[in-house]
């Protein structure tokens, strides 16, 4: 019985491990192996411009993980990655380790994404101002009467502090932006390990308030219009509002190299920036960087 | 022939001693590897930062005050969970239960115990979650709560099979004993039964409160992991952040030798000195119980 059970635990993590190499992996036959690793936010970008690369170019193959822009710069510091994906900027004491270890990690802004802010579609509120959400997330508001909603409790969401996201809007949402404010994230801030345990928390939870990439918000959560301050108009996130500079919670998305880009690299971002792979960024939900 | 067999009994039993001494040094080498990584937080961090109330590290706040009082509340509700169930159910499996119901249950359970934590972890964000915030009226169903319930299942199939093989290890004798002075079942299985299996049956729960204390994915996945300190046994009906879920966050990200390094590696030592004190414990209850029995014995 026992013999019997191991056996098959070992024949499942067997094929597990077949169809995880088969899906990404390098094949036999490929000349050049890039790996690219980082941001949960940039990982599907990334999966899709890898496999629209893959099919036109066979001999390079592509390996996409996701894992956090800490962890992608972190890989990239240590040498095991070619390509790091990155939704905040590379810290000074990040470049101090590159450095270190022998590697100059050059910059290259490949989209743009929109932070939106999101509640379950049973939540009456749909419009806050910056302010009102920094707030709500230091704790300062804790029901949603105080912004014209249910008597209801406020549970934040966040993702957790490796997430580049994460850093992002502690800096630019809950401290408004400005370098001396100290403002930090309520301690029952809920702070959930993937975009998706978020999603899924907002949706089922009327009570809940969460914060994620543009891209990554289905359908069936309602998205928040956001003014920059009292006055200014309500708006809500969308590739025009983005290119437009009116919405006031975007960002840049990186990729870092271990110095200047060569030969597969190099031609692979160089494809990234062409409007074929750009377009793949506004059809999941980011915005391009080039015209 | 003859000097051929002595060669090969000195192989076999150094080969085995090799072995058994190789598990002291195993953990001696994990023992020393984590005091050289966690020990300089104690010089980094002044002592009254480190046990102070707020877990934000990367703004320099690493106060592991809530994370402590997050993994006991969790473990302490897990232990309320499992230890009746895990008991009871091998009390029935070993003792009541027919022969034949005997057979598939044992099974049964032992496979539970091979599921893995992540499909718990599943089951407790689509299901169970929503279903605690319907029913108890909470704010988030994200609580210590949810991995209490979790961890506990992750516990009984432990508790279940090593109880049961405890139990089932007494001498029939000792029941016909009992039966033949007229005891009920309930006594012989309550006053007999069960203290005759004392020592194994603290093992199992031992060794299921060690599991569900080291468990990482699911409570990372169903408590919410907020660092809030868990003062009052109320704060098992809120998020709480555990020892172990900080650490397997955050470590994928933090900068070797860097301050929040040397504390995630300090916070292991806590666990590790943690199941130090529950295992000690646990073995000095054993050890003690078993000289009462020899002197029933003698």
């Amino acid at each position: 019985m026992n013999a019997n059970r191991y056996l098959l635990v070992f024949l499942v993590f067997i094929l597990a491990a077949c169809s995880r190499t088969s899906s990404g992996a390098a094949q036999p036959g490929a000349a050049v192996y890039i790996e690219n690793k980082g941001s949960d936010t940039i990982v599907n970008l990334a999966l899709a411009w890898a496999e629209e690369y893959q099919s036109n170019h066979a001999d390079v193959r592509i390996s996409v993980t996701g894992g956090g822009s800490g962890t992608g710069l972190a890989a990239l510091i240590n040498k095991t990655v070619g390509i790091a994906n990155a939704s905040r900027k590379i810290k000074t004491e990040e470049i101090d380790q590159a450095k270190a270890n022998g590697i100059d990690p050059l910059e290259h802004i490949i989209a743009q994404d929109a932070i939106a802010v999101i509640v379950n579609p049973q939540n009456p509120v749909s419009q806050l101002t910056l302010q009102q959400i920094s707030d709500i997330y230091s704790g300062k508001i804790t029901n949603w009467t105080e912004v014209g909603g249910e008597n209801r409790p406020i549970v934040r969401l966040s993702r957790e502090t490796n997430s580049g996201t994460h850093v992002y809007f502690l800096e630019n949402v809950l401290r408004l932006g400005q370098k001396d404010n100290k403002t930090l994230f309520s301690t029952d801030t809920l702070l959930l390990p993937s975009s998706e345990g978020i999603i899924n928390e907002v949706r089922q939870n009327p009570n809940a308030i969460g914060y994620d990439g543009l891209g990554y918000v289905p359908k069936d959560l309602k998205m928040i219009a956001i003014a920059k301050q009292d006055g200014d108009s309500y708006v809500l996130p969308s590739i025009a509002t983005v290119n437009d500079k009116t919405y006031p919670i975007a960002r840049d998305l990186y990729m870092y190299t271990a110095g200047e880009p060569t030969g597969a690299i190099k031609d692979y971002l160089d494809w990234i920036m062409s409007p074929d792979a750009q377009a793949i960024v506004a059809k999941l939900g980011f915005v391009p960087v080039t015209p | 022939m003859e000097s051929n067999l002595s060669w090969r009994e000195y192989v076999i039993t150094r080969a085995i001693r090799a072995s058994g001494y190789s598990a002291v040094v195993f953990v001696a080498l994990i023992f020393y590897f984590l005091l050289r990584e966690g020990l300089p937080a104690l010089t980094e961090v002044p002592l009254g930062d480190l046990f102070s109330l707020r877990w934000y590290p990367i703004e320099k706040y690493f106060g592991i005050l809530p994370l402590i009082t997050g993994s006991l509340i969790v473990t302490i509700g897990a232990g309320l969970v499992a230890v009746p169930f895990g008991v009871g159910t091998a009390i029935f499996i070993s003792e009541i239960a027919p022969r034949w119901a005997r057979e598939i249950l044992k099974p049964l359970v032992e496979l539970l115990g091979g599921l893995p934590s992540v499909v718990l972890g599943f089951l407790g964000i689509l299901v169970l979650s929503p279903a605690l915030r319907e029913m108890l009226n909470l704010p988030t169903g994200l609580t210590a709560l949810t991995g209490s319930l979790l961890l506990g299942g992750i516990a009984v199939p432990t508790i279940v099979s090593i109880a049961e093989d405890a139990l089932d290890s007494v001498p029939r004798a000792y029941r016909d004993a009992a039966l033949a002075l007229g005891a009920t079942r309930w006594q012989t299985i309550w006053r007999v039964t069960l203290p005759a299996a004392k020592s194994g049956v603290l093992t199992a729960i031992m060794l299921g409160v060690g599991r569900s204390i080291g468990e990482t994915m699911t409570v990372m996945m169903v408590t919410g992991n907020a660092p809030v300190l868990a003062a009052t046994p109320l704060a098992l009906f809120s998020p709480v952040r555990t020892m172990t879920a900080t650490i397997a966050a955050e470590m994928g990200e933090v900068a070797s030798g860097s301050v929040h390094y040397h504390t995630l590696f300090f916070i292991g030592i806590i666990l590790f000195l943690i199941s130090l004190i529950v295992n000690i414990t646990a073995s000095s209850v054993v050890f003690q119980s078993k000289k009462r029995a020899e002197r029933v014995l003698s």
